[in-house]
Parts: C-alpha cells; structure tokens; sequence
C-alpha cells in the first residue's frame, strides 16, 4: 500500500493521527499532516484506509499496491 | 438525481424535545419523508433542512457552499452579522478560503494530537482539584457550577492566557450571547463587552509576553506561517475571543449533560466507571447521542447547486442537522440507544469538512478524563431532584443543562 496526501486541503484535524499515529502526524510547524511512512506494512492498513475515511477534509489517499504502475501511481 | 420543482410549503426549524436526550421527534419523520425539507426562516426567507447522514456529510465537504453567516438566514434569533461590522474579523467560523485557510493554519499546530495531549498533566490535576472540592462541599451540589463549567474553563483559560479571576465577566457575556431569541441590543452590547475585555488583553500580551496561545500569537512571526501575514491586534481580537466563547461553551456542556445521560442510564456508567478502556468510545458515543450543537450547521449556496435531490437556487440557506445526522438508522445501528460500546467515531458532532472543529482533541481529552474521575469519585453519584425538574437549555445555540443537582453517599 502507498499513502499520499494532499497537504493543500489539510486543515490539521488530526483524526489521521488518532486512527493510525504510526503512519500520520502533524508537523510542530503548522499543525498539517505529514506521512511517517508511506508503505505502511500490511498490519496497518485497514487504520490507514480508517484514517482517510475519517479525514474530513478528503486529503489522505491509500492505494493498494496491487493497483500501483511501475512509478507507483495508482492507476484506479 | 431527482430535481423537485415545487415544494411543499416550508416549516420552522423542529426546536420541542420529547426526551431530553432526544433531538426533537419531527426529524425522525422528517429524515424518512424526504432528503431535503423546505424550512422556513425567521427572517421570512425559505430555504432547506438536511437531515440525512449522508446529505448533511456532502453540504459541509461541497465549497460551493458558503460558510459566510452575512449573507445566512438563521434558523433561530441570534446575533445578526450585519456587512459592515468591523467586528467580525478574527471570527473564522464564519468564514471561506482564502480567508479561513489563513487563520486556520496559524493556529493548527496549537491544537495537534500531540500539543493537546502535553496538557493531559494539567487537565488531570484540574479535574482532580475540582473533584476534591466539589467533594468538601457536599453533598448535594449543582454539577454544572461545581464540576462540568469550571473544568473546561480553568483549561482554556490556562491554554490561551486568560486570567482564571476575570471569569464572572466573560462566563456571563458569553452566556448571553449564546442564548437565542433575545433583544439584539442585549446581544451586541455582551459581543462588545467580550470585545473590548479580549482588545486590552491582546494589549496586555504585546507588553507582558508568556508561554501561552494568545501571547504566542501576538509575538508569532517566529514560523513561516506566522510571518507570511502577522495577525492585526484586531484580528487576534476576534480569534482569542472565538476560542475563549468556544472553549467555555461546548465542553461544559458536553460534561454537564453527558453526566445527566449517563445518570439516566445506569448500566452505561457502571460500564464508564469500571472499564477505563472504554473511555475513547464512551466520549465519541456520548458526543454522537447528545450532539450539543443543537440547531446544526448552517451554510448559503454560491450558486444554483443540487443536493439532496433538490436544487439549492444561489443565495439560500441551507441547515444541515447535526443531531438528525447522527441519529441517522442508515449510518448507525439502533440510533437511538445511548452504548458507550459501540465505534461511534464517524459521528458528525464536530462538523466535517474545512471547518470541522479545532478544539476537538481538546475536548476528547477533558472529557476522557473528566467522566471516569466522576463517576469513580462518587459511584454512588444520583440526581437530587425529580428528573422533569433538570434546567434544559433549548434556549441556548449550545444544548446542555443550566443546572444538574447531584448527591452522593459520604
Ligand atoms: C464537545 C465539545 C465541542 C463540540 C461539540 C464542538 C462542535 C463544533 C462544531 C460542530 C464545529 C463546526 C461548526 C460549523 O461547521 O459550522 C466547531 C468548530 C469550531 N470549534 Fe468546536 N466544539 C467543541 C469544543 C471546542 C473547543 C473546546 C474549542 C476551543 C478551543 C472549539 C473551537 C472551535 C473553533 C475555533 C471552531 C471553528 C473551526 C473552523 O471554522 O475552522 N470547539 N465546533
Ligand atoms: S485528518 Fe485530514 S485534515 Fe486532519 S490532519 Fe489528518 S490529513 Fe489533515
């Protein structure tokens, strides 16, 4: 799985960060999201895929890898 | 999508409450009939009522809805926010991109995951004191004035860097402004009471810097964010005055009548005393069943746009019920059971989209720790009076109870 973000639409909610801390956090900064790992291993994808449910503003996206081209853009 | 042309003749916003905990019965009926219901407005305008989990989630997450409350009818009597009023600067609630991205970003990362949960020391000493003396002065003793009000006021008074002493002033401002169906000059004359009062302290903050939000605001030019456009001393006016009314208002009544609920329901407090581990789902549970923000959300349409399966004409309000939302039987199984159990977290209390609530970790965290410090405090925790004789405040833009009379066992 590949996590992307879209740091224009955050707003620095932070739901990300509650449903999976081991991928997302908020930059000390401006208080907007920041991925801490991109390939998350299998354990944590389904609080990946909660924590882009819950955002409420549509900037987390996971793509499974299954659907990635060779320059890991998803296709879908 | 179906495209109404005539409508059915509007209603007003449904305000009477069968059941304290319940939102009023109208919307049952009203989620049921159809997506988008005509409402009528106070000022004599039509527009639309949403009622729908799914319809309410899409009006916060669509731009071409307007967030702007000058141009907004309001389902019930407020403040008005008139075009000319020097006012409103600060208020970002109320406002759209670019605009709101600006304020919003400043003020981010005061209230991140982590920032919030640095305070979990200081919030759990507040409630700790509260409780001790709360438990000095009775029983019997008036939850809200003992418990459910100071608690969230000594944290955001401590998080913004107001003084705790000047709370009789502003508690009693804000009270007045958040209540509905009042004279408007008594609402202006509370708005420029809490104006002035936050202007002198933004004043006191630029001579006295200290470690907290309101100052670190006033001498912010220390990130990126901060020196691309530093705040006006008019602008952090308005912001300190949003986050003190806020903070004041919501979480307290969040305490105050989250208490009265679980009260009511035995079985769920036992749960909430006895298994620490159900804190997080207790607070989203609790938050989903009693949605505080009572007359919902409310947004204007930039253009002709369709919802709900009908077209919203630009320029018309449109209300979308927070509390129906949540209440919704399409989105949560048995809606109307309050079960501290369940995985409520994609409730709407907090609103969605751009201007879902800043303060949000903030309130989970004075609230997990609040409930279960209550109710392990006093386990034998009851109501003092009838339950038809609770205060409820269906008068206040922020639900709650005026009074909760408790006693307990010595
Ligand atoms: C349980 C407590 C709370 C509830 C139920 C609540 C509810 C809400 C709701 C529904 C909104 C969105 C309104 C809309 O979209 O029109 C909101 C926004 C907001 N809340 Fe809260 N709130 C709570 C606690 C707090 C606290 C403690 C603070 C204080 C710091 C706070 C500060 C704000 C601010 C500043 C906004 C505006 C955000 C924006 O426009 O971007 N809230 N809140
Ligand atoms: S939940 Fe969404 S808006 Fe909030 S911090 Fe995470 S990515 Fe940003």
């Amino acid at each position: 799985m590949r996590v992307r973000v879209d740091r224009d639409r955050c707003r620095g909610a932070g739901r990300c960060v509650l449903a999976a801390p081991e991928v997302f956090d908020q930059s000390e900064d401006d208080g907007l999201v920041v991925v801490v790992d991109d390939r998350p291993p299998p354990a944590l994808h389904e609080r990946a895929r909660l924590a882009a449910r819950l955002c409420p503003n549509g900037v987390i996206a996971t793509v499974d890898s299954a659907t990635l081209d060779e320059d890991g853009r998803g296709t879908g | 999508m179906s495209v109404t042309s005539s409508r059915s003749s509007p209603v007003p916003l449904p305000r009477h409450r069968g059941c304290p905990f319940d939102p009023p019965e109208e919307y049952a009926g009203l989620r049921e009939e159809g997506r988008a219901t005509p409402l009528a407005f106070p000022d004599g305008k039509a527009g639309w009522l949403l009622t729908r989990y799914e319809d309410v989630q899409a009006l916060l997450a669509d731009e071409r809805f307007s967030a702007d409350r000058r141009r907004a009818s309001s389902p019930v009597r407020s403040l008005p926010i008139r075009e000319d009023d020097s006012r409103r600067v600060g208020s970002f609630l109320g406002m759209d991109p670019p605009e709101h991205t600006r304020y919003r970003r400043l003020l981010a990362r005061w209230f991140t995951v982590r920032r919030i949960r640095g305070l979990l020391p200081d919030i759990e000493e507040i409630v700790t004191s509260r409780l001790d003396a709360m438990e000095r002065g009775g029983p019997p003793a008036d939850l809200v004035a003992a418990f459910a009000r100071p608690v969230p006021s000594l944290v955001i008074c401590q998080l913004l860097g107001v003084p705790y002493e000047d709370r009789a002033d502003f508690q009693r401002w804000t009270f007045t402004l958040f209540g509905i169906d009042r004279e408007e000059a008594e609402l202006f004359a509370a708005r420029d009471a809490l104006w002035e009062y936050m202007r002198e302290l933004v004043a006191a903050k630029r001579r006295r810097p200290d470690d907290a939000l309101l100052s670190g605001l006033v001498h912010g030019a220390d990130t990126a964010a901060d020196a691309d456009a530093p705040l006006t001393d008019d602008e952090l006016t308005g912001v300190g005055l949003l986050l003190l009314v806020a903070g004041h208002e919501t979480t307290a009544n969040m305490l105050g009548l989250g208490t009265y609920a679980l009260l009511s329901h035995p079985g769920q407090a036992a749960l909430v005393r006895e298994r620490p581990e159900l804190a997080d789902h207790a607070v989203e549970e609790l938050l989903r069943y009693l949605t505080i923000a009572q007359f919902g959300t409310i947004r204007t349409a930039r253009e002709d746009v369709g919802i709900a399966g009908v077209r919203v004409r630009a320029g018309e309000t449109v209300v979308g019920s927070l509390a129906a939302a949540n209440r919704d039987p399409s989105h949560f199984t048995g809606p109307d059971d309050l079960d501290v159990t369940r995985d409520a977290g994609q409730h709407l209390a907090f609103g969605h989209g751009m201007h879902q609530c800043l303060g949000q970790h903030l309130a989970r965290m004075e609230m997990r720790t609040a409930f279960p410090a209550l109710l392990r405090r006093f386990p034998a925790l009851r109501l003092a009076v009838p339950p038809d004789q609770v205060p409820l405040r269906d008068d206040m833009l922020v639900y709650g109870v005026h009074r909760l009379p408790v006693t307990w066992d010595r």
